[in-house]
């Protein structure tokens, strides 16, 4: 039963999507209490996961493997370690707390609406849960459509244009993915003799260095277009800044994680030689974004589009993170994950509040809210303060362990990347100047009605987050502890691989032990 | 002289003789049925094809060869009869509507949808060059007069008069084709050139060639492979929408069978001189098709373009040459032929309520007002443009497999860069039926009855073959095994 878990979670959208079908369109409350109740269901089981979890092992858990097409080698092959549980948990939280704050905001087309959310979170707990790279790919593409829909139909002005360049943007990626994929599922083939997508089987595979170095590009397009990373990410603020609040926040929240997730449980195990070789180019192109994201978001005259270029440099800071190699960066990496979910979906319903009063998200339009939206004013302060890294927030301890990690791995690049935390500080607070102090400049802006019951509940769990991580981060950080060990082991094993020998085109030994002992020697 | 009767194995025949006898039966009984009630022969054929597909399915995997060799079952061709039925099943479906509103020759109609299908599966189970082309005719002058079936209508015989024209020039080809391989291997049997095939042609191989050439120029006119696709557009326009989605989908799957048993069984080893032709048709008409489609206004020209550009996937079978890819295109053009005739088929439910109207602005609001049948649309487009959880997805990622086994990565990623093209214009009738409001109302829509039963049928084969393929077609066993 235990170990059915997982399949329960991803199965309680799916009967939420089935039982919402033969419901009238008109009867929306019927429809809101399903959507409502399924998402929270699957929350609170998605809970279960953390107090089962077995922080003393790498292995996969509540890992299930049934043959789904036994001839080709695809199986319904699922497992979380602790890289994936906290983004799998984090992924069930916002999907509830987005369709709880789209209560009021939609009246268009709602039926659809919430399928759609809803199949949002099927495919992407099937990402963060697939260790089959056929389901993974099956999920990974299954998101696109709902996200095309959700931003298409219920977008801003300009949807249909956002809509199209998301789409095209994550399949130029995907594409050439799947490609890679199949590529090394025929490697497996004419190998071992035998067709599989396991994720563990094929990691073992011996891989040449150099078809090593294309595949890795080809995963990795695909994961740094979802980041996004410099130069793949002027989809991001069109994305963002059409889409309906809780397109946003899960759009943030998750879907940006499922690139840098994608980098930490596909391009490294499978690619641990190339990964090492491409570090300097990722590294740099991390920074990039670091920078220049942070830069255009203290320009821009919408409050959306400053939050979507800031999640640019945020996730800049997961990468090098990752980059590092190290067990701080890794940490950081990840808790900083969960941390940009948390922050920046808050910082995007607070926003959408704000709209669905005002209905509009200029800053120039905005200003001295405080006076008339105290409680909204507060929210919105904490969380702004925890994205830019306050300490006692949980911005600080993802940002610092990231750093800390950099540090100890290239100097050059930590420095870099600090910058990056000086000017998050500087467009934030920045715009929380203009927008909720000062004097009020619109006369629409004196007289609003605070948030309701609705909203603080929506809220209050994200602060309780903000402050938890912020100051006991020991929770979130035992579940992954040996999971990124055994990781960095296999890179580790990697980097000595590219540091001793270092030849062109010469297959490596996928044999672990092998290396280990040559290296004693 | 005595003279050898053949074998006749009445039992191995049996889906053909249904077919055509059913055609025929269908041809004597009309004069007898008043003209308005006409189109219940409707309901005969759709018995005929039922019928025919039961016998097909009975006789699966037994392989018998006989009337001396000349025609053989096997699983490919079991496979491929099935798909064919399939496919005249759904446009007899989608017939039945617009038989009663045009008020077609019914009865004409029907059976000619009958002849056709019984040519395809000839041309699916010829083990001989001669009954190939006969297949290959019967099929033919059908569709030539379907495609005029509307006789006041001014396009419905150009298109006709174009398809006849081509088509018959196309043939010539074909025949040409034939001729040559005759001259090289002194036979039209395609297990004796195989054998021949064996002793690497010592003298011939130059002719050989040739005639495989000219007979794949006339196959790929029927494929609508570029640079032979010229008629397509037009033609398929310019048929009943019901005439165009069986055109799209039954003439391409037989042309798939017989390059299958000509090129990777027969052929032998000289397959691999014929693998770069295949590869550049391959190449080029993907990007034709994709482009040419991307600038097309009309949801019915784009369907056209769309499927020029799916003969350009298939057509990479052809250059993997292995069990392993005839597989692939099997269950691709299986997946094509649902996806494809449920896409017409909520086009005619669209044109029947805009006036003959396929332009993509004939689409707005339709999402809006019609959720499930722009739902059914979208997932149908979806499929088509390989998304997954659809069939069309599967159809690809398993043709791709073939393609990689064989070490073809290069045609692969063109072969994904062409479906990131064709994504832009399948999703922009999805924005249009969704994403654009509009003040004229869509009209309310009442589903003919016979429409909608194609509909769910196709929806839910998309749905079936997307997830649970393994259900519906064998994976574990080439269809037809190459080299013997």
């Amino acid at each position: 039963m235990e170990q059915y878990i997982l399949t329960i979670i991803i199965a309680i959208p799916i009967l939420g999507i089935l039982l919402m079908m033969p419901v009238s369109r008109k009867a929306e409350s019927t429809l809101k209490g399903i959507a409502f109740a399924t998402s929270f269901i699957a929350f609170v089981v998605s809970l279960y996961l953390y107090f089962m979890f077995d922080s003393s092992t790498a292995e996969m858990q509540f890992a299930v493997k049934i043959p789904w097409i036994t001839s080709l080698g695809i199986s319904y092959n699922i497992g979380i370690d602790g890289i994936s549980l906290w983004l799998f948990i984090l992924t069930t939280f916002l999907s509830w707390l987005s369709i709880w704050s789209s209560w009021n905001a939609i009246k268009d087309r709602l039926k659809g609406y919430l399928i759609s959310l809803l199949l949002l979170e099927v495919g992407m707990l099937g990402v963060f849960m697939s260790l089959d790279l056929f389901l993974f790919y099956v999920f990974w593409e299954l998101m696109l459509i709902p996200m095309y829909f959700l931003i298409g139909i219920w977008g801003g002005t300009n949807k249909i244009y956002a809509t199209i360049k998301f789409v095209l943007f994550t399949l130029v990626g995907s594409l050439l993915m799947l490609v890679a994929i199949i590529v090394l599922y025929v490697i497996h083939y004419n190998s071992t003799g035998f067709y599989t997508f396991d994720l563990a089987q094929i990691s073992a595979l011996a891989i040449s260095a150099k078809a090593q170095l294309w595949l890795f590009a080809a995963f990795a397009l695909a994961f740094a277009i979802k980041v996004p990373m410099f130069p793949f990410h002027t989809w991001l603020p069109d994305a963002h800044v059409q889409a309906p609040t809780a397109g946003s926040v899960i759009l943030a929240g998750v879907l940006l994680k499922m690139g840098t997730y994608g980098f930490l449980r596909f391009c490294i195990p499978l690619f641990p030689d190339a990964f090492v070789q491409y570090i300097p180019i990722i590294s740099v192109l991390a920074i990039i974004g670091i920078i220049y994201g942070a830069l255009v978001a203290m320009v821009q005259k919408d409050v959306k589009s400053l939050v979507a270029f800031s999640s640019v440099s945020h996730l800049g800071f997961v990468m090098i993170g990752i980059t590092a190699l190290n067990i701080q960066g890794m940490q950081g990496s990840i808790i900083q994950m969960v941390n940009h979910g948390i922050s920046t979906g808050a910082l995007f319903l607070i926003v959408g509040m704000i709209y669905e009063r005002r209905h509009t998200r200029l800053i120039a339009d905005l200003g001295g809210i405080f006076t008339s939206m105290p409680v909204w004013t507060t929210f919105f302060i904490i969380v702004a303060l925890s994205s830019i890294g306050l300490p006692f927030t949980n911005g600080f301890v993802g940002e610092f362990l990231i750093l800390l990690g950099t540090f100890k791995a290239n100097v050059v690049y930590a420095v870099f990347a600090a910058t990056g935390m000086v000017l998050a500080a500087a467009y934030m607070l920045w715009m929380l100047q203009r927008v909720v102090y000062g004097k009020i400049t619109r006369e629409e802006n004196r007289n609003l009605t605070d948030i309701n019951l609705r909203e603080k509940l929506i809220l209050i769990p994200l602060v309780i987050l903000i402050f938890w991580i912020g100051i006991y981060p020991s929770t979130f950080f035992k579940p992954m502890e040996k999971s990124i060990e055994s990781l960095l082991k296999t890179v580790e094993i990697a980097k000595g691989r590219t540091e001793i020998v270092r030849p062109e085109g010469v297959t490596f030994t996928a044999d672990v032990s092998n290396i280990i002992e040559e290296e004693g020697d | 002289m005595p003279i050898n009767i053949p074998q006749i194995d009445y039992a191995a025949i049996l889906p053909e003789l249904l077919t055509g006898g059913m055609a025929l039966l269908i041809m004597l009984v009309t004069p007898f049925i008043p003209g308005n009630r006409r189109y219940y022969t409707g309901y005969l054929a759709l018995l005929g094809v039922i019928g025919a597909a039961i016998a097909t399915y009975a006789g699966f995997a037994k392989e018998v060869t006989t009337f001396s060799g000349l025609y053989t079952t096997d699983f490919f061709s079991t496979a491929m009869k099935l798909v064919f039925l399939l496919g005249s099943f759904l446009v007899i479906l989608l017939s039945d509507n617009f038989t009663r509103l045009l008020k077609l020759p019914a009865g004409e109609y029907y059976s000619l949808i009958l002849f056709a299908t019984l040519g395809m599966m000839m041309m699916a189970s010829a083990n001989d060059l001669i009954v190939f082309f006969i297949g290959l005719e019967i099929m033919s002058v059908a569709l030539y007069v379907l495609a005029g079936i509307r006789r006041v209508d001014l396009k419905s015989n150009e298109a006709s008069l174009k398809y006849f024209f081509l088509g018959a020039f196309a043939t010539g080809f074909v025949v040409f084709g034939i001729a040559f391989i005759y001259g090289a291997t002194g036979t039209t049997s395609l297990s004796h050139v195989f054998d021949i095939s064996l002793y690497k042609f010592p003298n011939s191989g130059l002719y050989l060639m040739i005639g495989g050439a000219l007979l794949l120029i006339g196959l790929a006119f029927k494929m609508a492979s570029f640079p032979f696709h010229m008629w397509v557009p037009d033609v398929y326009e310019g048929a009943p929408t019901a005439v165009t989605a069986f055109m799209s989908s039954g003439p391409k799957a037989a042309a798939i069978a017989i390059l299958a048993r000509v090129f990777i069984f027969a052929f032998g080893e000289q397959t691999a001189v014929i693998a770069p032709i295949f590869w550049v048709l391959s190449v080029t008409t993907m990007f034709v098709g994709n482009l040419t489609a991307i600038s097309q206004s009309n949801v019915k020209r784009m369907l056209a373009y769309s499927s020029i550009a799916h003969a350009g996937y298939m057509m990479i079978a052809f250059v993997a040459a292995s069990g392993e890819a005839v597989s692939a295109v099997a269950f691709y053009i299986l997946c094509y032929t649902v996806m494809n005739i449920g896409a017409f088929a909520v086009l005619i439910i669209v044109e029947s309520k805009s006036d003959g109207d396929n332009q993509l602005a004939s689409f707005t609001g339709l999402g809006r007002r019609h959720p499930i049948l722009g739902a059914a649309m979208a997932l149908f487009l979806i499929s088509l443009a390989g998304i997954p959880p659809t069939a069309g997805f599967f159809a690809k990622f398993y043709l791709f497999k073939a393609a990689i086994l064989k070490g073809h990565i290069l045609l692969t990623v063109i072969a994904v860069i062409n479906s990131l093209i064709s994504v832009y214009y399948y999703l922009r009738v999805v924005v249009v039926m969704f994403m654009i409001d509009t003040e004229t109302e869509f009209r309310p829509v009442t589903y003919p009855s016979a429409l909608y039963v194609a509909l769910v049928i196709a929806v839910m084969a998309v749905l079936a073959l997307g997830i649970l393929p393994s259900y519906f077609f064998p994976f574990d066993q080439p269809m037809l095994v190459p080299f013997g």
